[in-house]
């Protein structure tokens, strides 16, 4: 089954996409800016404020999904010595941390004319930077070390470290008096936000996915094209 | 229409930067991400350039370089 995303296979589809993937997004973010900016309704007791949880929460949940992907493939790539499974993960870092830095800059913004304070050591805040940390070492890590059998320890270390830390992110609403208010958007359980916030906050939701899609792809044919030239080195 | 739009009920300030920081980081995200990208694209070229021909033909022989070679010149 694997033999299907040897990279020798897939790069004529990865080469290509990106600029499809561009053009999607630049629409699809166009139509949740202007639901986010202008059509959504403004909260009734945060008024306009509340805008900015369509670029905060959208930028959390991706940076919480991609992280835990991260984990997900290292593990994998362990598992299957699959070199391929690493080089993918890699690349979905950068923009999972880009997420994550916005995440706590937006939520930073918030803070201040809601809760009157630019940052507070409440526990969803302190676990989200703790997560920042985490993608900085695994970035880093990928810098430090030319052997690619270290790499590929030290970074599945950092993330399986890193992993523990997702649930106390999800959690740490329900766990510990905090400033944060607990999850209005549930799976299983019917949501307490309406609908004309919803929609927005999907349809941003759905732009930040593609957004780090096309970042992925554009870092993954990097990615592949370092790997081929060294190929050529060692002709 | 217009000054609603920005003043936002004495939110815009917060609402636009915050707006404003996310754009900004995708521009400088995605332009550091295809800078490496050509940077590593042009690597590929110089260094397959400089390869002597039955060198240059094995390379050539493996799909993926022919892909690599063939989407550097489109773009």
């Amino acid at each position: 089954m694997f033999k299907f995303f040897e990279p020798n296979k897939i790069f004529k589809i990865t080469s290509k996409a990106p600029r499809y993937v561009l053009v999607l997004f630049v629409l699809v973010l166009s139509i949740g800016l202007t639901e986010a900016l202008v059509l959504s309704p403004e909260d009734y007791k945060q008024s306009d404020a509340v805008r900015i949880m369509y670029v905060h929460v959208p930028a959390a949940w991706i940076s919480l999904g991609i992280f835990s992907s991260i984990t997900f493939l290292s593990i994998s790539g362990f598992i299957f010595k699959n070199k391929n499974f690493f080089l993918i993960a890699k690349s979905l870092a950068p923009s999972g941390f880009v997420f994550n830095i916005i995440a706590l800059v937006t939520g930073s913004i918030w803070g201040k004319p809601t809760w009157g304070t630019w940052w507070a050591w409440d526990a969803r805040i302190t676990s989200m930077l703790i997560l920042a940390l985490f993608y900085a070492m695994y970035l880093i890590s990928w810098r430090l070390y030319e052997n690619e059998e270290k790499i590929f320890k030290i970074s599945t270390i950092i993330t399986i470290l890193g992993i523990i830390n997702i649930p106390i992110i999800k959690y740490s609403v329900d766990w510990w008096n905090t400033l944060h208010q607990p999850a209005s958007i549930n799976i299983l359980s019917k949501s307490s936000i309406h609908s004309s916030m919803l929609f927005p906050l999907l349809i941003m939701t759905a732009a930040f996915a593609l957004f780090s899609l096309l970042i992925f792809l554009m870092k993954y044919n990097t990615e592949l094209i370092k790997v081929k030239n060294k190929g050529l080195d060692r002709l | 229409m217009i000054n609603e739009l920005f003043f936002m009920n004495g939110y815009g300030a917060y609402v636009l930067s915050a707006f404003g920081f996310t754009l900004l980081s995708f521009v400088s995200l995605y332009f550091v991400t295809k800078t490496q990208f050509v940077r590593e694209q042009k690597k590929f070229i110089a260094k397959f350039g400089s390869l002597e021909t039955e060198k240059a033909e094995l390379a050539k022989s493996q799909r993926i370089n022919k892909e690599i070679l063939a989407d550097a010149t489109n773009s």
